[in-house]
């Protein structure tokens, strides 16, 4: 039996309703205040988060995960500095 | 006397319902002012304990951190270690948690519990818990924390008593053994206990109704959503119009009977004139516009209360990025509707400086309500009201006009700013969104209540001395009996309209006008009143006295005249208000100064279009 492949991609790329788990944050593509702000809404190394919605026709920027209970949006800008692994 | 209670600080995330807990346990008792040298707002209000010992409590700006990333966080930080200019150490903290959202509150509750400050958890909105599926046991929170935690749910005064009762023990029993040990690491540590302790207190965990996601798929669909946010919008500028007919009849109905009885019982004279045509008129021509003021802030309190305004701002954020803004500045813009003044203070939550003076800067090309009097008259006095088609009318769709034409100002100007004097990287926009909620009527009205006393203590100080001192110099010195010159132009205020009219005479504004301007700058519908004042004044007879302020537009004003005053008011130079506001939440005088020049030349080179434009089109 193989161990099971985690595939990983940028949290932008995340589809409608996909579960992942952060597994590493970019912190040099944001400012000390943007990156401390995002730790401060949950968006941390080893949380699980799921795409929830995207934001308007035709720009699909932003979107809204959901970390835990909360409901967080952010640029996708912001969420390709963010690497998730889709559950196996 | 109030110096020597104790001080009780309300600490927590934003959305945990700190406001909504502050009102329950203050009631309308409020008072909001300023910290010292920030401009980050202090709320304070008083009440009494379960033993009637009378405490403060004060409303700290909503954190998620001791770790600050905004002057407002920087603020609670402060004030929690008793380090902040102006505020007492507290004596006792309650930390507000929002119990469906445990394992992120927590964070904070735990960085403040690890100071060792005698401290008291509200475990806040417990019913939208249980609707959310959760079964919680704040006994074991408590273990788990060491501190007193009392379940709560504020919008219903649930929990109160036990939460005084829970004040008072702590404020009088400081002896207290915790066991907890707070992870000393801030990131990840601190990230795993709460989650652990959130663990232990949910008992049990079910799928729950989550309305609140279901509402989402729809006001956040990708389609579905701008045009939703768009029908609200119309809607509630409709409505400003729509619902203020019979409030704005009331009013007109009871100047009028009041100048007719001071006409009655008062003998022809200095005083009588001062009364009817300085205060009522005065004053009355703009008292009338409080129902539509009243109606615009009533939506503004509803969607910021339900919590669409953050959808709002998700929905607009991508159009507010294409001119260097964020979705964040969507909700100040929005206030500034009602008027710039809140909505300058509401800029307080972008985090970015950049982005913050540009929204700051632009906030007031918003077609604030005092401007409302102003279109309001004009619109009604030129405008026919004509259906164009489809049960809409012409004065509507032009006042429609008027709006867009201040929001596209806005963009481009924003988009201009960004690029030069706003320079810099495009901001992020991170935000959280929370669950829907009912707005509760006591916090509507509680809110509708502080934004009518202010207009009305506006209309009673601002606007009053401002008509008065105008009425004052129209009619003195008093024109001698038999000369040509009419009382106007032989007035004080006419001599110096006199002075002023070449310099707006190439815009197509007359006298009259270049009269109102000078008061308008102490608040714009002084305009009205102004112009109200003038042509009562002015009057030659009885008869000329009692035509309404439209019919003297009418006979007084060309078209073009009065398209190209609409065009000066959609950037009209703000009201010295804003201006001191900008300056405080800008701690300078340079942007305030700059932005009264942009917007003058702004409104000059409107109005001159607008004017000659129509001129050419032989309106």
């Amino acid at each position: 039996m193989n161990a099971p492949v985690k595939l990983a991609i940028t949290l932008d790329r995340l589809a409608l309703r996909q579960r992942a788990e952060i597994s590493s944050i970019d912190w040099t593509a944001m400012s000390d205040n943007e990156g401390a702000r995002l730790r401060a809404l949950g968006l941390d190394e080893g949380v699980s988060v799921e795409k929830l919605h995207k934001g308007m026709f035709g720009f699909n920027d932003p979107i809204a995960l959901r970390i835990g209970r909360m409901m967080i949006a952010i640029r996708k800008s912001h969420a390709s500095a963010i690497s998730v692994v889709l559950p196996a | 006397m109030s110096e020597a209670s104790p001080l009780i600080v309300l600490a927590g995330n934003p959305n945990a319902g700190k406001s909504a807990l502050f009102n329950a346990l203050t009631g309308a008792r409020q008072k909001i002012a300023n910290y010292p040298g920030v401009t980050v707002e202090r709320k304070s209000g008083h009440f009494q304990l379960a033993n009637g010992h009378p405490v403060e409590l004060v409303d700290l700006p909503g954190s998620y951190s001791l770790d600050p990333t905004s002057p407002d966080e920087a603020v609670t930080r402060s004030v929690i270690f008793g380090e902040q200019q102006g505020e007492r150490k507290p004596d006792a903290v309650i930390i507000v948690l929002d119990a469906a959202n445990l394992d992120n509150h927590l964070r904070f509750a735990l960085e403040i519990i690890a100071l060792g400050q005698p401290v008291v958890i509200a475990l806040n909105m417990m019913d939208l818990a249980e609707r959310d599926g959760l079964t919680l046991d704040p006994a074991k929170l408590e273990a788990a924390l060491g501190v007193p935690v009392i379940p709560t749910v504020a919008v219903r005064g649930r929990g109160l008593e036990k939460l005084s009762a829970a004040i008072d023990k702590r404020l009088t029993d400081k002896s207290e053994k915790r066991d907890l040990v707070v992870s000393e690491e801030r990131g990840r540590g601190l990230r795993k206990q709460a989650k652990t302790i959130a663990a232990q207190t949910i008992v049990a965990e079910t799928a729950g109704r989550r309305w609140s996601e279901r509402a989402d798929a729809l006001f956040l669909h990708p389609i579905a959503g701008p045009i939703i946010l768009l029908a609200i919008m119309f809607v509630m500028f409709q409505a400003v119009f729509a619902w203020s007919e019979a409030p704005i009849g009331w009013i007109e109905g009871a100047s009028e009977w009041a100048a007719a009885a001071v006409e009655a019982n008062l003998a022809d004279g200095f005083l009588r004139d001062f009364i009817i045509e300085g205060a009522i008129g005065g004053v009355g021509s703009v008292v009338v516009f409080l129902p539509q003021i009243l109606i615009l802030f009533l939506f503004i309190l509803l969607l910021e209360a339900s919590g669409y305004m953050t959808r709002a701002a998700f929905i607009m954020d991508r159009l507010m990025a294409s001119v260097g803004l964020s979705g964040r500045s969507f909700i100040p813009l929005l206030s500034s509707f009602a008027c710039a003044i809140p909505g300058i203070m509401a800029t307080r939550s972008i985090a970015d400086p950049k982005d913050r003076l540009t929204t700051i800067l632009v906030a007031p090309l918003m077609t604030c309500a005092a401007r409302l009097p102003v279109y309001a008259i004009i619109i009604g006095a030129f405008i026919p009201a004509r259906d164009v088609g489809g049960g809409v009318g012409l004065q509507g769709l032009v006042l429609f006009g008027l709006y867009i034409f201040g929001i596209i100002g806005a963009m481009l100007v924003a988009l201009v700013l960004r690029s030069t004097v706003a320079k810099g990287p495009n901001s992020g926009f991170l935000m959280e969104m929370p669950k829907y909620q009912m707005p509760r009527i006591r916090d509507m009205l509680l809110g509708l209540w502080q934004r009518a006393w202010i207009f009305l203590r506006r209309a009673g100080t601002i606007i009053f001395a401002a008509t008065i001192v105008l009425w004052l110099m129209l009619t003195y010195p008093k024109v001698p009996v038999d000369s040509p010159v009419s009382q106007v132009d032989y007035s004080a205020a006419g001599r110096i309209a006199n002075v002023i009219e070449p310099a707006v005479a190439p815009i197509g504004f007359n006298r009259d006008i270049a009269l109102a301007l000078i008061p308008a700058m102490a608040a714009r519908e002084v305009a009205v009143a102004a112009l109200a004042t003038t042509y009562a004044i002015d009057a030659p007879n009885e008869e000329a006295e009692a035509k309404s302020l439209t019919e003297r537009l009418q006979s007084r004003w060309s078209l073009p005249t009065a398209l190209a005053f609409l065009a000066w008011f959609v950037f009209a130079p703000q009201c010295i208000s804003t201006i001191a506001v900008t300056r405080r939440e800008t701690n300078s005088w340079k942007w305030p100064m700059f932005m009264l020049g942009y917007l003058f030349a702004l409104a000059y080179v409107a109005a001159g279009i607008t004017y000659w434009t129509a001129i050419a089109l032989g309106l």
